[in-house]
């Protein structure tokens, strides 16, 4: 594991088109990547917001399989769900992403693992959504959990990387 | 989640923002300020639209129009540029933020390369 590799995040929010692209490097190959995506123990211990326990409803990891989590903090709970639409292990997960508190709201995901020196991988990650103004109601929301989370949880995690 | 205020000033943003002639309206004024008739020149509707639709952005407090001159050219808040460049911003971070736990547990997966093991088993836990 390289320490002197940067792993900033890179996001496209095209004007004019309804998507978000994400790219993003990680050390491991992408075969491991690809596994913290489908297994559900490891999806649930990154994917949902820190503060939050996610646990999974189901989750079918295979084309043509669906998935559904619960997140809950305190008595509130948020539930998400989605099809997998197609899985290619260590190269490409297409699947859809639907927060069941704003049920008209679908996102494709289409994410890549592009294999790169030194064993590691550049994922990109699209998410393709109905109209700009939803693309747009979708960034805002990442900003609302954002504010909740704050940066001390991502001064935490820092040392342990 | 967020307060109120800053909830409905981006309700308002996205409002505003839905229709395709605004977003045109947004757009062509970052490239300086124009006046009503100016702007209603590029579009095929009436000037009273043309308002309309600035009344809108007035109100999202996207646009302001001067007092003084009669011509009052409208005028985009550069604050505009600030929520959508932060919303981007939090999203990034709270993105970046999640893919540093991934890190983690891609550092804490052993080497074993049963990358389908998992497909089979489901929710296995």
């Amino acid at each position: 594991m390289s320490t002197t590799t940067k792993h900033e995040t890179t996001i496209n929010v095209p004007e004019g088109l309804p998507m978000v692209e994400i790219i993003r490097e990680f050390d491991a190959p992408p075969e491991k990547v690809y596994r913290a995506h489908v297994d559900a123990d490891l999806a649930m211990s990154w994917m949902g917001p820190r503060d939050i326990t996610s646990r999974v409803d189901h989750w079918d990891a295979r084309t043509g399989g669906s998935w559904r989590y619960v997140s809950g903090r305190g008595d509130e709970e948020y539930a998400f769900f989605g099809s997998f639409h197609e899985l290619r292990p260590a190269e490409r997960i297409v699947q859809t992403f639907t927060y069941e508190g704003f049920a008209d709201g679908v996102s494709l995901e289409i994410m890549t693992f592009e294999p790169i020196e030194g064993g590691r991988t550049r994922m990109r990650a699209v998410s393709v959504v109905e109209s700009v103004e939803g693309r747009d109601a979708f960034v805002a929301s990442g900003m609302e959990t954002g504010v909740v989370q704050g940066y001390e949880k991502l001064d935490e995690l820092l040392p342990t990387l | 989640m967020g307060s109120l205020a800053s909830d409905d000033r981006l309700s308002r943003v996205f409002a505003a923002l839905a229709d395709p002639t605004r977003r045109d309206i947004v757009a062509r004024l970052t490239g300086g300020d124009a006046t009503v008739s100016q702007l209603g020149a590029s579009y095929d509707v009436s000037l009273q639209a043309v308002s309309k639709h600035l009344k809108v952005l007035e109100e999202a407090g996207m646009v302001s129009r001067s007092r003084e001159a009669q011509r009052r050219p409208v005028h985009l808040e550069a604050e505009v540029f600030d929520l959508m460049t932060k919303w981007i911003e939090r999203y990034r971070q709270q993105a970046e933020e999640r893919f540093q736990r991934l890190d983690s547990v891609l550092a804490a997966m052993d080497d074993s390369k049963e990358p389908d093991r998992n497909l089979d088993e489901g929710a296995a836990s």
